[in-house]
């Protein structure tokens, strides 16, 4: 065990100065690295409400937890709050969950690899604490469980290592919002790996909410076994400085499915590279990818990749995007790739403008020019998502709803 | 202008993609009443309607158009139809992610009015409409339907219906017969009425739900014959429009 931990830290180190393979490389040596820190287990009610107010705007609640299974907060680099209200339902800090449970360590880093740049390996030689959350065989969260990852000091790197597993036949609903405080410069790195039992469901649905001058590198897999389906929803409307993630799913098991659903809005000043990537290695897996990009002057990549390596497996990826205004750039990278016979995938793409057409429908109704195009851009940014909770759709609705006012 | 009249058009030109279509158009509607012009494929009957609700496309050359007694002749299209114009589309835009429930709204004018919605929606037929995205794979008949209910619940003083009975079948054409009625407001007594309608028919099969005052044959871009909408009608039946271009050229 010590010896894995060994290569697992030689790993880290020999990837500390490796860019990663897409999106502006960020120079951490100009942030400072946060010390680990035990996990605080404060009450919610301590964290100051500013913050908190803050935190609510990404869909977590921390002043009325009765619509939770479970609650985390982490500030920084320390987690400061784990609670849980239903049995079966896990609930803590990672650090935590692996004193508890010898065989966690089959599950850290196996599904995101520890050198795969310098911002995974950042994250492993800084001891990244985050969440460990876990339904335990065929336990169904009531309420969604949700978790908060907040930096709060300025010109600092957050690291964050999370990890979910949903054992057989059980069902996970997460929601989690990333925040900042200020408006100073700030970096966060987060590695979470999801594992999906057989027959297991997870939706996570993550809000984000950052500052012009905050570099995000999130870093997500998940693995699907038999049966077992992962969604995952992403918001992110509010500006950034930089933002490249590209979550990774691998159906492993037959008929293991996955879904892909994000809705991006880059404003002035804020270059977003973002994808999903799925690997359909089992008889039957599936995927389905929408993303809804809006430009209003940011720059947009928007990727998606499914490669299917085994018979009977289905995959489409749709990406839609509008560019409002005069500035900003959206550019659609929609990949698939076949490896046997009897695969199916698609793909469709779009980018443009708001047709007028539509806005004059709607005039002719009685709608401004101004109500016509703001109700088009609500029904472009209104995916319809199947399979997710009512009060997590609300959520993702009414954070797209809340940002939209500042935007259009 | 004469103040009597609701809609009041005036030698008007019209041009579309830089190709004149409408040659001098003279028209009036007054309070109250409904009108039908029929015309052959392509006579500019569209053209008419969208250029009285004023899409920018259609653009005026030269001429006038009155509505209430003020010149809209440049009024933008948003503000006619807050001052009384209402169309229903012969082919109207799919919308995604605004939900048929949404548009009934925005004509309503309301953010919020489910009991109202859902009743209107019940008198059109439309209430497993409500939900989905406006226009998006409806069949010809629904669109009619989903039109004439976003006019039912904008309730303009003119309403400008372009072949509203095309495309549907003759089960649900007495149901759109009533809609329109609905929104011409001619379930209340003559006295009352103070609504009107222009109704554009390639058929005609519509007057035999709902009673128009005075026909009129659009053809060539001008309105070339006035007269008894029946009478007009089966001279068409009868002669095709052929007659009416012949007509024209005495
Ligand atoms: N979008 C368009 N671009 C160019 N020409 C058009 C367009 N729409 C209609 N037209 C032309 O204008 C003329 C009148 O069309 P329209 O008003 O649609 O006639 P109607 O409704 O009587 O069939 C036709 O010759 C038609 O081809
Ligand atoms: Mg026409």
């Amino acid at each position: 065990m010590f010896e894995e931990i060994k290569i697992r830290q030689e790993k880290a180190k020999a990837a500390e100065g490796k860019k990663a393979a897409i999106g502006a490389d960020i120079d951490l040596t100009k942030f400072e690295s946060q010390d680990t820190s035990k996990p605080k287990h404060v009450a919610t009610s301590s964290i100051p409400q500013g913050d908190r107010n803050k935190i609510l705007a990404t869909g977590v609640t921390l002043d009325d937890v009765s619509q939770r299974s479970g609650t985390f907060v982490q500030i920084d680099n320390a987690p400061m709050h784990a609670a849980v209200t239903q049995d079966g339902i896990e609930v803590m800090a990672t650090s935590e969950a692996l004193t508890k449970y010898a065989w966690l360590k089959d599950y850290y880093w196996k599904a995101v690899a520890v050198d795969a740049d310098k911002y995974t390996a950042h994250v492993e030689s800084h001891n990244a604490d985050g969440y460990f959350m876990r339904a335990l065989p065929g336990v169904k969260s009531v309420f969604p469980v949700q978790a908060c990852l907040y930096l709060a000091r300025g010109k600092s790197i957050q690291d964050v290592h999370n990890i979910i597993i949903a054992e057989e036949g059980s069902e996970l609903h997460i929601i989690t919002g990333c925040s900042t405080a200020g408006r100073e410069p700030g970096v966060h790195l987060g590695i979470s790996e999801f594992f999906i039992k057989k027959g297991a469901k997870v939706t996570f649905t993550m809000i984000h909410s950052w500052s012009p001058e905050t570099e995000v590198r999130p870093r997500t897999a998940a693995i699907i076994e038999q049966d077992g389906l992962f969604m995952s929803n992403y918001v992110i409307m509010r500006p950034v400085h930089s933002l490249q993630a590209y979550p990774s799913a691998r159906c492993v098991g037959e008929n293991a499915t996955v879904r892909f659903n994000s809705v991006v809005v880059a404003t002035p000043g804020s270059t977003i590279d973002l994808g999903s990537r799925a690997f359909l290695n089992a008889k039957g897996a599936r995927t389905e990818m929408v993303a809804r990009t809006i430009s209003t002057g940011g720059d947009i990549i928007s990727r998606g990749y499914i490669e299917a390596n085994e018979p009977e497996t289905k995959g489409h990826l749709e990406c839609r995007g509008l560019i409002l205004g005069d500035r900003g750039t959206i550019h659609a990278i929609p990949e698939i790739k076949g490896t046997r016979a009897g695969v199916d995938l698609s793909h469709e793409a779009a980018v443009g403008k708001i047709a007028e057409e539509e806005v004059e429908y709607l005039m002719a109704r009685g709608l401004t020019r101004d109500e016509s195009t703001a109700a088009i851009i609500r029904g472009f940014l209104k995916v319809d998502i199947q399979g997710l909770p009512a009060m997590l759709n609300e959520e993702m609705q009414r954070a797209v709803k809340s940002s939209e006012k500042e935007l259009f | 202008m004469d103040k009597e009249n609701l809609l009041e058009i005036d030698n008007l030109f019209v041009s579309v993609d830089d190709r004149e279509i409408l040659h001098g158009l003279n028209l009036a509607v007054k309070p109250g009443e409904t009108n039908v012009i029929f015309g052959p494929n392509g006579g500019g009957k569209t053209t008419l309607l969208m250029t009285i609700m004023g899409f920018p496309r259609y653009k005026v050359l030269s001429g006038k158009i009155y509505f209430k007694g003020q010149d809209v002749t440049e009024m933008p299209v948003d503000e006619r139809a807050r001052l009384g114009i209402g169309i229903s589309f012969q082919r109207p835009p799919v919308v995604r992610g605004v939900k048929t429930r949404d548009m009934v709204l925005a004509c309503l004018k309301q953010d919020d009015n489910d009991a109202l919605v859902n009743e209107l929606a019940e008198r059109a037929h439309m209430t497993s409409f409500l939900g989905r995205d406006i226009n998006s794979s409806f069949s010809g008949g629904e669109i009619k339907r989903s039109e004439m209910l976003q006019l039912l619940a904008q309730g303009p003083d003119l309403a400008l219906l372009d072949e509203p009975e095309s495309g549907v079948d003759l089960e649900n054409i007495a149901l759109i017969g009533e809609l329109i009625n609905e929104v011409l407001g001619k379930t209340h007594p003559i006295r009352e009425r103070s609504r009107s309608g222009l109704i554009i028919s390639h058929t005609g099969h519509i007057l035999d739900y709902v009673n128009a005052r005075t026909g009129y044959v659009l053809c060539g871009g001008q309105i070339i014959c006035d007269g008894d909408p029946r009478d007009i009608l089966n001279t068409i039946k009868e002669k095709g429009y052929q007659e009416c271009v012949a007509c024209l050229k005495k």
